[in-house]
């Protein structure tokens, strides 16, 4: 029978969890709480004494000091009382480390079934709550109704001796696994049970399919195996292979792409190899630290003599739409999975994040299924366990506010990994899978959780999005299984390594048997959750923390015990031949019979139409704008914007010291609350070397055109490595796309042709941008549907679309950490400089739309230009002259002065008059303007000399000097004070919309 | 004399995390340090009693998911507490970091009134800021405290990185720490001044500003700071200031702040 033990904190102490939920709902719903009590409530079912049940209550589950607990419903007094418990089927970590604990303690194993479910019981106090206000305190703050379900209980309603009674959220399939056959008569028999099973086959892909199993040869060897028709495991394998998310078919596709001002027509047969390929493998050569891209599951560098490191980007939109805090922390623990499946395996050493979501405050028509301000504070705590809890330091973060991410929120997750050189007397940068090598699951283990999560995301969301691909990430498992992975590697035991994401086994083990050619699979041996499942299911769950793994036979018993040493679970499940076949069985049945080759050659390429009309045939045009008169209280205003104000509140949420190689943080200043320009740590503790990292997000340029989008978007990202002390020559890059659907429809998608135009021209800037600077691209990944059908105030929906966004990563190692930069300025008497010209580029930029205005003069990137500031900033950091370097970003030259300003706690004297500018310019545009490749750099006065000769070549001026008064002024040419603004004002102003959070 | 021979031993596995650092620390300390799996020393193939340093490191073990530490010190109690207890009353050293911290005080190694090293008497709960929260803080350092670790240190910054460090225990616990002084060291301004329960200095309500405290010995010492995430003066967070300080003549170079380093430092010289 079960039990129930419910758990809650003294009654002196303070409950913050209830204080939380107080707060939001006062803030959130203007709903006034008196207080909350939180109960943690444990259901144990399985088969145990009165005295096991007293011994793990006392020893386990209550803290003789801040406890008390009860088998009985604990006596709280509330008005209301909301339960919230998972769903079954539902990742419940907490509930396995409890079984584990308990089978600890007792020294007993559970049963087959017996297991424990946590949930938790709110005890609200609020004597005038209503029992709808309780409804969205449940469904809003507490509860989302995909994952969890959920009781309210009046005072009068309670039961004080049932309780919530007792709800076992065990799965039942009662189910006998079946293969089933699928009859393939006509392409539109077979297009329909694509749509009927949640396939998301490309219409295109249908005739190949068929024509393959129609084949007599192939019919004729499918006969020795005892197969016909094709069944639900092979399609389901040859769907996951061809979504868009594995086979990133809009970046193989053709496009044409035609200028709709000059008429001219291009064909581009694949933007990934003209575009991502052609420029990466040319900088490769010439690049001696490039050590393996574009092949791997993250591209590898050179650290140092001994060490590589290691480099990925994903995002995890779909998922973190639907369950904001499960789609996240599956998005940021298994990111990391991808270092630690590159080469042989990499240790984790940082991840960072970049969110888009609607405006916090949002108060529209619109409904999203998760409010921008759940949806973001679910993804913060989603990035937040699965980081800290992996114990890698999150070291690095953006936010973006905008309307168009309603529709679909984005999920940004990068990991970097550090490999040694040589592991075991091998090379780490290569492997291959061999015939006769074993293939084993490592980590966890599958249950329905996840299935169609790739063909998901690969749709735009609706209604009927299926909710099985939620899941919820498992950072103690997966830490358990990195540990050990590393010490397997290091004694040489891994022949082939590659993680368990999207597609499951079918993709992982498919993808590794190309390389032997053939696959023997045993589905029966694949280490279950629940009973139940079908061979389909087991085949393509994308249940997480799982790694595939070949290894010779002579090293399994090693492995094994290395494994069970760590406490992780490993399963020979098969072997890789040279048959030429993926041979799944169950049971000595065969289940899949498919040659290796089906997916490698002909399946058509998608085809795209892209029509270009540049902003002057859309209408756009620079506003008619006069100069302000106060501008003082146009820069407060500035700072207190979403996307420029203060977001410590999730920076703290972050280990970022974690690791001990910290050397600049996130955050840094006198008061180590302004935001670095990039991170920078010593990931091998006896030296002085350094990986530098940072990212740039600056979609709001594409509502002008994608490719200034894009060129800004890296060359940002470059500046801010460079403002730390990177070095312009070692600077690898990430590009994640996330673009709205690009294929046309004339009613469903009428603009689709405008947003493929887009994409091209985003992915030539990639290409012209990497060339210029240098940067191979290490890896790189696309999620193409931002789009959401949202319902509206009078039931009807509106489709909405995300500015076509790509998030930009740079990485590179620093020689020596003892010559990096802050941004903060730091003594008094120094001289500020600003490097690079400021020109009238104020079109999307924050300025104009403070006022409503898009403008037409986006910033441009001038490479050659900014290239030799950027190599003059590198040799002067080199020489130990800079003092401070910022990037002037976002905002404008203002605002970022007002940051170095903050960071040191020092006043600054500026003239505009000195600032470089391509032209005269009005002071408006000068302090606003949002134009590329400039940087705000101080310098102590005695290397004036030193310093300017650094420059001599590069567009640069002394504009001021830094203050003991801590006050930020800004003449005009004439010497009228424009602006005179304490810093502690200035701070107020950039603090106040998120300061009350923490 | 070499003093390498003083081993120690920094336990890793199931979800402990600071295990790397940690070794460096205590080898930059003069320790010869090695990372053992916690299932190494329960199954006997490791050996306690072969190391005079124990170090509970910081991390997440079991995911913390019924109380921090709370698994892992039924886990140790359940196999190796007695070995634990010979080791602490054979005169070796043993330290807590903020997950080990949460894990010695489950354990009951902590307070260690009268030496009875099984009693739970004190305990570290959920934050009073409601959250994980990542920051530097200073420590104000009780000179009349017996602990070996923090020997010569008056005041030290170092990170916290924790949900649940709110120190907590009842009055009469509290009195007889206080008067055994085993309150080792306290959240304070950054002058040293105690921070009085003011956030973030005192950054999750600890009671009395309680950061570490010890066991009457002084070789039992617990603390929700990382002392070993402050390995390189380019950790702490005003190190790019003072390097520019430096550089002008406006500070000695030896006047860079104590780091970590000093606490492992004094276990180790704690044996020479």
């Amino acid at each position: 029978m079960p039990y129930r033990l419910e758990i809650t904190l003294k009654s002196d102490l303070f409950d913050a969890e209830g204080h939380g939920i107080c707060s939001k709902a006062a803030s959130y719903f203007d709903i006034a709480l008196d207080a909350v009590r939180t109960v943690h409530v444990l259901t144990i079912d399985a088969d145990l004494s009165p005295g096991q049940l007293k011994t793990i209550q006392a020893e386990i589950f209550t803290n003789p000091v801040t406890q008390t607990s009860s088998y009985e419903p604990l006596p709280l007094d509330f008005d209301w009382c909301i339960w919230v418990g998972y769903r079954p089927g539902v990742k419940d970590n907490p509930g396995s480390t409890a079984a584990e604990a308990i089978e600890d303690v007792l020294s007993r194993k559970f049963a087959p079934g017996e297991a424990v479910y946590t949930s938790r019981r709110y005890c609200l106090n609020g004597p005038h709550l209503t029992r709808l206000q309780v409804d969205l305190i449940a469904g809003e703050l507490l509860a989302n109704d995909i994952i969890q379900q959920v009781m309210v209980f009046g005072r009068d309603q309670w039961d004080s001796r049932q309780g919530i009674g007792y709800i076992i959220p065990r799965v039942r399939l009662d189910h006998t696994p079946t293969v089933s056959t699928i009859p393939m008569d006509s392409d539109a028999a077979l297009q329909k049970v694509s749509n009927e099973r949640n396939l998301a086959l490309n219409p295109n892909d249908v005739p190949v399919i068929r024509s393959y199993f129609q084949n007599p040869e192939v019919q004729a060897q499918r006969k020795r195996v005892g197969l016909s028709e094709p069944t639900d495991v092979e399609l389901e394998y040859i769907s996951q292979a061809r979504s868009d998310h594995c086979s990133h078919n809009t970046f193989q596709g053709v496009f044409t792409y035609m200028d709709a001002a000059t008429g001219e027509t291009e064909i581009i047969h694949s933007l990934f190899k003209t575009c991502i390929q052609a420029p990466t493998l040319a900088l490769a050569d010439k690049k001696e630290w490039v050590v393996s891209v574009l092949w791997d599951n993250a591209g590898v560098g050179r650290f140092d003599a001994d060490h590589y490191y290691t480099i990925t980007g994903e995002t995890h939109n779909s998922p973190s739409n639907m369950e904001a805090y499960g789609g996240a922390i599956t998005g940021i623990v298994g990111v990391y999975r991808d270092p630690m499946g590159t080469g042989l395996g990499s240790k984790l050493i940082m991840g960072s994040y970049g969110f888009c979501v609607g405006h916090r405050d949002y108060s529209g028509d619109l409904k999203p299924r998760l409010h921008p301000r759940r949806l973001l504070d679910g993804v913060i705590e989603g990035v937040r366990d699965g980081g800290n809890k992996s114990g890698i330091p999150t070291g690095f973060g953006q936010v973006t506010f905008h309307p168009g991410y309603m529709g679909k929120c984005l999920v940004f997750v990068t990991a970097i990994g550090l490999m040694p050189e040589v592991a075991a007397g091998r090379p780490t940068e290569t492997k291959t899978t061999a015939p006769g090598e074993l293939i084993i699951m490592c980590g966890g283990r599958v249950g329905k959780d996840g299935i169609h999560g790739v063909t998901a995301s690969s749709e735009t969301f609706s209604e009927n999005t299926p909710a099985g691909h939620v899941q919820i990430g498992d950072p103690y498992t997966q830490k358990k299984m990195h540990d050990f992975l590393l010490e397997a590697r290091d004694e040489g035991l891994i022949a082939y390594i590659t993680d368990n994401g999207g597609g499951g086994l079918s993709s992982s083990i498919g993808e590794t048997a190309m390389m032997s050619d053939g696959c023997r699979v045993f589905l029966e041996k694949v280490p279950l959750k629940y009973d139940g499942l079908d061979q389909w299911e087991i085949w393509i769950s994308e249940s997480q923390e799982r790694m595939t793994v070949a290894v010779k036979p002579e090293h399994i018993d090693r492995f094994m015990e290395l494994s069970l040493r760590h406490a992780v679970e490993s399963t020979v499940i098969g072997e890789y031949t040279d048959s030429g076949k993926l041979h799944i069985t169950y049971n000595d049945k065969t289940c899949a019979y498919v040659d290796m080759d089906l997916l490698k050659s002909g399946f058509p390429r998608w085809e795209f139409d892209a029509v270009w009309q540049p902003p002057e045939l859309r209408g756009l045009h620079e506003p008619v704008i006069g100069e302000p008169g106060d501008y003082a209280a146009v820069l407060l205003e500035l700072m207190a914007r979403p996307n420029i104000c203060s977001k410590e509140w999730i920076t703290r949420q972050y280990d970022h010291e974690v690791q001990g190689g910290s050397v600049i943080k996130p955050l840094v200043g006198r008061d180590r609350d302004v935001n670095s320009d990039a991170t920078v740590i010593r990931p091998v503790l006896g030296s002085t070397r350094g990986i530098v990292f940072t990212q740039a997000l600056l979609p709001m340029y594409s509502a002008v055109d994608a490719y200034h989008m894009t060129s800004c978007t890296i060359d940002e990202a470059v500046r801010r490595m460079v403002a730390v002390g990177g070095d312009p020559d070692h600077i690898g890059g990430v590009d994640n796309f996330c673009w709205p659907n690009i294929q046309y429809h004339p009613i469903h998608n009428p603009d689709g042709k405008f947003k493929a135009a887009q994409l091209v021209r985003s992915c030539k800037a990639l290409a012209d941008l990497c060339l210029a600077y240098g940067i191979p691209l290490l890896s790189g990944k696309d999620s193409m549907y931002v789009d959401g059908h949202l319902p509206g105030k009078f039931g009807e929906t509106h489709k909405i679309s995300a500015l076509e966004t790509m998030q930009f990563s740079t990485v590179g190692v620093v020689a020596d950490i003892e010559k990096c930069v802050t941004m903060d300025v730091k003594c008094a008497g120094d001289l500020v400089y600003v490097l690079g010209d400021t020109r009238n580029e104020l079109g999307a930029s924050e300025y104009y739309d403070l006022f409503g205005y898009l403008g037409k003069n986006v910033p441009e990137v001038d490479p050659e230009t900014f290239k030799s500031v950027y190599a003059a900033v590198f040799q002067a950091i080199q020489k130990e002259l800079v003092v401070s370097a910022h990037g002037v970003y976002r905002g404008g030259l203002a605002v970022h002065l007002a940051m170095t300003a903050m960071g040191g706690n020092l006043g600054l004297d500026i003239d505009l008059g000195l600032v470089p500018a391509s032209a005269p310019l009005r002071p408006d545009r000068l302090l606003f303007s949002e134009s590329a490749g400039r940087l705000i750099i101080t310098i102590a006065p005695q290397n004036r000399a030193a310093f300017e000769s650094v420059c001599a070549k590069i567009p640069c001026a002394c504009i001021g000097m830094v203050t003991e008064t801590p006050v930020l002024n800004v003449r005009c040419r004439e010497g009228g004070m424009l602006i005179s603004l304490s810093l502690a004002d200035l701070k107020i102003a950039w603090k106040k919309p998120f300061g009350e959070l923490i | 004399m070499t003093i390498s021979t003083i081993n120690a031993l920094v336990l890793t596995g199931y979800g402990l995390n600071c295990d790397n650092e940690t070794v460096y620390a205590l080898e930059l300390a003069g320790a010869s340090a090695h990372r053992v799996h916690i299932n190494a020393i329960i199954d006997g193939s490791a050996v306690i009693d072969d190391y005079q340093i124990m170090v509970f490191g910081g991390g997440f073990s079991w995911g913390d998911d019924h109380g921090a530490g709370v698994v892992q010190a039924v886990r140790m109690k359940h196999t190796v507490g007695e070995k634990i207890t010979r080791f602490i009353e054979s005169g070796n050293l043993v330290i807590g970091i903020c997950n080990g911290f949460q894990t010695i005080v489950n354990l009951g190694l902590l307070p260690g009134f009268d030496n009875n090293y099984k009693q739970r008497s004190v305990a570290l709960t959920y934050n009073d800021c409601g959250n994980f929260r990542d920051d530097w803080v200073t420590l104000s350092v009780n000179s009349d405290s017996p602990c070996v670790f923090t020997r010569n240190i008056t005041i030290i910054d170092l990170p916290v990185r924790h949900g649940e460090g709110k120190f907590v225990a009842e009055d009469a616990v509290m009195k007889q720490l206080l008067e055994n002084h085993q309150v080792v060291c306290q959240y304070a301004l950054p002058d040293g001044t105690l921070a009085d329960n003011k956030f973030p200095f005192n950054p999750n309500g600890a009671m009395m500003d309680i950061a570490g405290i010890c066991d009457t010995t002084g070789r039992v010492f617990g603390l929700m700071p990382h002392p070993e995430a402050f390995n390189h003066p380019a950790n702490h967070p005003q190190w790019s200031y003072r390097k520019e300080l430096i550089r002008r003549g406006q500070m000695a170079p030896d006047d860079l702040p104590v780091t970590g380093i000093r606490i492992f430092e004094n276990a180790v010289g704690y044996f020479l």
